[in-house]
């Protein structure tokens, strides 16, 4: 099975450049699961579901924060689209904690961002950026071809990664983000957070990369319910 | 990159009917045109042009350079791009100041020494403009005028692409005039998207597209290469009535009459 971590700032696209994405391997019938992490509102895996007819599933962080919400469900999360024979896991996430990264080791991690966005943006964005594999650049329909290239420019300054610009809208450049998912790796069994986490107080934050809320102490949540103090 | 000919090929319009125009050829050096109402597809013609289409755009056209696909590896590289396009966007969102903007952009296309190359950018777009477009504003306050001009000179000067699209630049304000005789100084394929008699009768041939699809090319004659120059000549004196207003002044009812007697003489 292969995992796509999809992040990004609000509204940059990753939605619109998921459903894109899932329409074509949906069209090559592979079997897909959704599951989307966000803060407080969400109604994106219903679209998944009704529109795609795959199963997907909601998370709230809450009070957490998102990816340190994704690390400790991601595991759960991964059995649980094992356990419903999915080729492509793809796991859409707010991302909002721009010191830390949602990315995990052997998946493949997938920031989007949008052409509108400041020209500092990337600099702004940390290892949201810096520790993804592909960078997806929504939205070039609304901007001119040399405010484009000087955007992408600035992407390549803050990080040496893949980029492909689409105009998610009209499903431009949707190819080529199909057939980077193809070309990645599967899934490994040991789960690993991509880069160090900051400096901080809980488990994750003083650097224990290992996914599931089992590996962690202090306060955790799995997939299914509701956070809870685990240890002394 | 050298370029010696570039082909289209045809392929669905809006609602999935085959284009009629199967193929259209364009050599170095040739000017076409693009027309057609509003919502018919001009602008997503020079879209599929500029993204190298392969069979993997909404028309499912494809572009060849040469008789053949532009490989994958060099369409991301802005530096390897030999095409320019001018969209029809009339502000930037871009926070940089414009001398930074152009610096960046020159170095990414590789257009040669920067500081003259944005002297010339510079110099190049002014003479567009009613206003000078100062180096240290921010891109964000030109206005709709100075970003048209400024985005046209980027394209020529610092893009220096073989092959430049150039969408409605009628619609901006600035000097389309001057901006005619500009770019015809360049040995370049030109693509216009136009409303405007006098830039579709300046093209070799147009292409008239409706409902997403190229319905047909229509060649310019000798007939029409007549009428372009009557046309040329009423713009022209639209043109300097709008100069006018543009300047403050008032128009003049016996100068009025003088310039249409001058008309219907030739
Ligand atoms: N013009 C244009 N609009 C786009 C493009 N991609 C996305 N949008 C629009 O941008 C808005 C936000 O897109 P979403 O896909 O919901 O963004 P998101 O990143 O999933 O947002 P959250 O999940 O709320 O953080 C929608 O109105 C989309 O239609 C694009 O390439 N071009
Ligand atoms: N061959 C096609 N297949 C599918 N969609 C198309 C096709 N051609 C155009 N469209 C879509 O139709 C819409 C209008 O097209 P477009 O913007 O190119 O029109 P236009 O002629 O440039 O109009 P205007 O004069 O207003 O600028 C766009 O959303 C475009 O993506
Ligand atoms: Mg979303
Ligand atoms: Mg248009
Ligand atoms: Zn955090």
């Amino acid at each position: 099975m292969k995992v796509l971590i999809c992040a990004g700032p609000p509204t940059s696209g990753k939605t619109t450049v998921l459903k894109q994405v899932v329409k074509k391997f949906k069209d090559e019938g592979k079997r897909l699961a959704y599951i989307k992490i966000d803060v407080q509102f969400t109604e994106e895996d219903e679209v998944f579901r009704k529109q795609f007819d795959i199963p997907t599933k909601k998370v709230y962080s809450g009070e957490l924060c998102p990816d340190h919400c994704n690390v400790m469900i991601m595991g759960d999360a991964i059995h649980w689209a094992m356990e419903n024979n999915t080729d492509i896991l793809f796991v859409e996430t707010a991302g909002l904690c721009l010191r830390c990264s949602p990315y995990v080791e052997s998946a493949l991690g997938m920031v989007v961002l949008e052409a509108t966005s400041g020209m500092n943006l990337p600099k702004k964005i940390g290892p949201l950026l810096g520790l993804a594999d592909v960078a997806i650049i929504t939205k070039i329909d609304l901007v001119s071809q040399a405010e484009r290239e000087v955007f992408r420019a600035n992407v390549l300054k803050a990080s040496k990664v893949d980029i492909i610009e689409t105009d998610a809208l009209h499903g431009i450049n949707i190819g080529r983000i199909v057939k980077r998912i193809n070309d990645a790796n599967d899934i490994s069994d040991s789960l690993l957070l991509k880069g160090n986490p900051p400096v901080g107080v809980c488990t994750i934050c003083v650097g224990k990369k290992e996914i599931g809320w089992q590996k962690h102490f202090g306060v955790v949540r799995p997939l299914e319910g509701d956070v809870f103090y685990r240890g002394e | 990159m050298d370029i010696n000919y570039l082909e289209i090929i045809g392929g669905y319009g809006r609602h999935g009917a085959e284009e009629p125009v199967r193929k259209v050829s364009l050599k170095m050096g040739d000017i076409v045109s693009i027309v057609g109402p509003t919502g018919s597809g001009k602008t997503e013609l020079i879209n599929d042009v500029e993204r190298f289409a392969d069979d993997n755009t909404p028309s499912r056209r494809r572009l060849l350079i040469d008789g053949k696909s532009v490989p994958e590896e060099s369409v991301g590289d802005p530096s390897k791009n030999p095409i320019a396009l001018i969209t029809q966007h009339t502000n930037f969102l871009s926070d940089l100041p414009v001398q930074e903007f152009l610096e960046i952009h020159a170095s990414i296309r590789q257009a040669g020494h920067t500081e003259s190359v944005i002297e010339r950018t510079l110099d190049f777009a002014n003479q567009l403009t009613g206003e000078s477009i100062i180096l240290d504003s921010a891109m964000t306050e030109l206005s709709g005028g100075q970003t048209r001009a400024l985005l046209i000179a980027d394209a020529v000067v610092i893009g220096n692409s073989p092959i430049i699209l150039l969408d409605e630049i009628e619609n901006a304000g600035i000097h389309r005039t001057k901006a005619l005789e500009l770019l015809k100084n360049y040995r370049k394929i030109f693509f216009f998207v136009t409303h405007d008699p006098r830039i579709a009768l300046l093209s070799d041939f147009r292409i008239v597209m409706k409902g997403g699809a190229m319905q047909k090319i229509i060649s310019r004659n000798e007939k029409e290469k007549k009428i372009a120059e009557g046309i040329k000549k009423m713009d022209d004196v639209l043109s300097d009535f709008r100069a006018k207003i543009r300047a403050g002044d008032s128009l003049e009812e016996d100068e009025f009459e003088r310039r249409m007697k001058e008309l219907s003489y030739n």
